[in-house]
């Protein structure tokens, strides 16, 4: 399985961020000096060489599930209990 | 014969009837493309109509951009036929990389619903060129994403090549943080491709083709790129 983490680049404002911030604030934890949302993603694969899926994955990331405009990603494989 | 104008109906589109209504009266005719399609039917103008396409799953407009009418949309904008997405039709656009950037959620988090004003930008185009430069159009926008952002870099290339079509202002044509209603790059409300055919823009001219309904003002989008297509 690949878990993809997809997040907006720095440069880019993130609205949703700034509100989970002030909320934690009201939550009562003011050492939180800012918050990013961003998305998971699992992929279940059915794949047996690493290296084959590592680089199917990357250009999932690249075609699909990240918009490069706004988005970078990062992802790790893990073994299938299969 | 009247022009024929594609709409694209994808899964969660909500807005084709609204468009063929506007086409109508603009004098064309409507014909509903569904997004299975692998060509445009020889229609003289496409509309990406608002909606939420595939529910917005992963991004509004990601999944859309690969359907097989996307492809025979893609190679209709490349021989110069004119292609205006609305809304959900401009994050889609910009999806499919026919235009640069990306819409992301407005500003203040809230669905927006409101009437805005837009100024003409350009003259660039079949959709642009018949505007007056610099007028004060009465559009409205419907919208929970349509913040649109480029990095600086393709932001300055859309200026200096004349490419933002339009930009939220006041009813006298002034910008301003209170005219922004989704925090927009550059109050940016619509956008160009190089060559000016393909056209993006977040306000819905299909919901201001009638007095009726506040304002006529988008019904001159419906109707600019006609003339040139009947005498194409």
């Amino acid at each position: 399985m690949a878990e993809v983490l997809v997040t907006l680049k720095p440069v880019v404002n993130d609205p949703q961020g700034l509100v989970v911030t002030d909320a934690l604030h009201t939550l009562g934890y003011p050492e939180v000096v800012g918050t990013r949302v961003g998305k998971y993603i699992e992929v279940e694969l059915d794949s047996s060489d690493e290296q084959e899926a590592r680089s199917r994955v990357d250009e999932m990331c690249r075609r699909l599930l990240c918009n490069g405009v706004i988005e970078d990603y990062s992802y790790s494989l893990r073994r299938g209990a299969g | 014969m009247p022009a024929r104008v594609g709409i694209a109906v994808f899964p969660g589109t909500w807005s084709e009837r609204d468009c063929a209504h506007a086409v109508g009266l603009s004098g064309a005719e409507a014909i509903l493309l569904w997004h299975k399609d692998p060509t445009v039917r020889g229609c003289d103008l496409v509309v990406l109509p608002g909606g939420f396409a595939h529910g917005d799953y992963l991004r509004a407009g990601a999944i859309a951009a690969f359907s097989p009418l996307m492809e025979a949309v893609k190679e209709f904008a490349r021989g110069g036929g004119p292609v205006l997405g609305i809304c959900n039709g401009f994050q889609i656009l910009c999806e499919a990389q026919l235009l640069p950037g990306a819409l992301l959620r407005n500003q203040g988090l809230q669905f927006r619903c409101q009437p805005t004003h837009l100024r003409v930008d350009s003259g660039r185009g079949p959709f642009m060129s018949p505007l007056p430069p610099a007028a004060v159009l009465s559009i409205p926008i419907s919208h929970g994403e349509g913040r649109y952002f480029a990095d600086p870099a393709t932001v300055a290339r859309l200026e200096g090549e004349g490419r933002v079509a339009f930009r939220y202002c006041s009813e006298r044509g002034e910008r301003g943080e209170e005219h922004n209603p989704n925090g927009s790059v550059d109050d940016i409300a619509g956008i160009l491709n190089p060559t000016g055919n393909v056209l993006g823009m977040m306000p819905h001219p299909e919901r201001a083709c009638e007095p009726l309904l506040g304002s006529a003002d988008g019904l001159q989008l419906f109707k600019a790129a006609l003339p040139q297509l009947v005498s194409r």
